[in-house]
């Protein structure tokens, strides 16, 4: 437990001194939702009609965005043999990396959704869904994410392929993460269903994902 | 069935290899091609096995095989016995392995790099400072105790790494190339602290072109095991 801290400190102060991972990130994200007013026009019916979709596809992109960097740095660099070399199982050291990556990306976006939500006329109804979906959900788009980026580690046009891998995989959390903002602002029965569905998806992909990673991670060492 | 053999393979001691550290028959293969295949070795607390052999044959793969990071083809690696299969975490806890890249982050300085591996290796907190403290002082690098590693050159780069052997103890170091852009007087510390481990009782498995101070040391010629 001690030794996880310490990974994940380490983790995000390498993130947080070079900085422009998490901004680079953020700004993407606030910049192409901000895109689309002036392209669909500034009513606020269509604005709110689209608010969710926008923010959830966007939020999904930055997230790929930022996956690069989970692994391909510590496996060009050497560090990566080293991680595996210490004596702790190589799921710690993957689980460390997913909680650095989701505190300094999927954890900003969380926080600057509600305010691009407004800006978009959401509801308030609507932008409280968003947040508790987007919390729910974006630990998942890490932990999904890091079984990509494992396994194109040593590819050739790496960024691309994990993007193929990956986007596939990441619809179930958006439909029911756009789900979980529409039937909250139109007020209808259940709302809690999509949040249910978002919770457990994280529930299964927390240890699918973990494994996953893992091997493809042994995979890439063996090779490497 | 299958339990029952893994029992009666832990109680029953080996008995030919009662050797510290062995490997048998051991074979690599890369994409499509056998590296080198049939490599036996054995070592005992002490000794230093240097590997010698052209470019692309086999010595750096050979210590990845050796280090645990990836499978040999064919053969068995036995640590104090036992098939390192059966308790890889307790093996890899003997092991300190120097690669070809020197693993420094550019945001992070040599004390705080080395006292992040101390740390991971289990060391207690009052023994790190200690035990940090002396590994740079041996490689000269106390003066840059505080500097960032984007500022570091690639012999000092190479200093760090080799200093994180110092930190805490492991009985096997593997050094792939560990002279490699090192000036004179860094190459006698490396070479001082390789014969300090001996004198422990410790194992060092090297792949080096340079001339490093090893008396006594065994020799394989990758040459020899190779398929070509």
């Amino acid at each position: 437990m001690r030794a996880l801290i310490r990974l994940i400190h380490r983790e995000m102060k390498l993130v947080l001194r070079q900085q422009s991972d998490t901004f680079l990130v953020l700004g993407f994200f606030m910049l192409t939702v901000l895109l689309f007013p002036f392209v669909v026009g500034p009513e606020p019916q269509m604005l709110e009609r689209m608010s969710a979709g926008v923010l959830w596809v966007m939020a999904l992109l930055a997230t790929l965005l930022s996956l690069d960097r989970l692994f391909q740095n510590d496996y060009e660099d050497g560090s990566l043999d080293l991680l595996a070399l210490v004596p702790l199982p190589l799921t710690v050291i993957v689980l460390s990396k997913v909680i650095a990556h989701w505190l300094t990306t999927g954890l900003p976006l969380t926080v600057v959704a509600p305010f691009l939500a407004k800006l978009l006329q959401m509801q308030t109804d609507g932008v409280t869904a968003l947040v508790i979906a987007m919390a729910l959900g974006t630990p998942t788009l890490s932990l999904i994410g890091a079984v990509g980026a494992a396994l194109v580690l040593g590819a050739r046009r790496s960024s691309i392929l994990l993007l193929l891998l990956i986007l596939p995989l990441y619809i179930p959390v958006l439909v029911f993460g756009v789900a979980a903002v529409e039937v909250a602002s139109l007020g209808l029965e259940g709302q809690q269903a999509p949040l249910l569905i978002l919770a457990a998806l994280f529930c299964a992909t927390l240890p699918l994902c973990s494994l996953a990673t893992t091997a493809a991670l042994r995979q890439a060492l063996d090779s490497g | 069935m299958r339990s029952l053999f893994k029992h009666s393979r832990s109680m029953t001691p080996l008995p030919i290899l009662a050797s510290f550290f062995s490997g048998q028959n051991l074979a690599c293969v890369r994409g499509e091609r056998l590296v080198f295949a049939d490599l036996s070795f054995t070592l005992e607390p002490g000794e230093a096995l240097l590997l010698l052999g052209p470019n692309g044959s086999g010595k750096s793969s050979f210590l990845r095989i050796l280090a645990g990071l990836s499978r040999p083809a064919a053969g068995e690696l036995c640590w104090k016995g036992r098939p390192i299969d059966e308790a890889p975490e307790r093996y890899t806890a003997s092991v300190r392995y120097v690669g070809h890249q020197d693993a420094i982050k550019p945001a992070l300085s040599i004390a705080e790099t080395l006292f992040f591996w101390g740390s991971l290796y289990g060391i207690e907190q009052s023994e790190l400072v200690f035990s940090t403290a002396r590994a740079m002082t041996y490689f000269g690098l106390s003066a840059l105790a505080d500097t960032q590693g984007r500022l570091l050159s690639a012999g000092q780069k190479r200093r760090v790494n080799l200093a994180r052997l110092l930190v805490g103890t492991a009985a096997l170091w593997l050094l792939d190339e560990p002279a490699t852009a090192l000036d004179q007087e860094s190459i006698m510390a490396l070479g001082k602290s390789i014969a300090a481990h001996r004198a422990r009782g410790g194992i060092v498995i090297l792949s080096t072109h340079m001339v490093v101070d090893l008396p006594q040391a065994r020799r394989l010629d990758m040459r020899d095991f190779s398929c070509h």
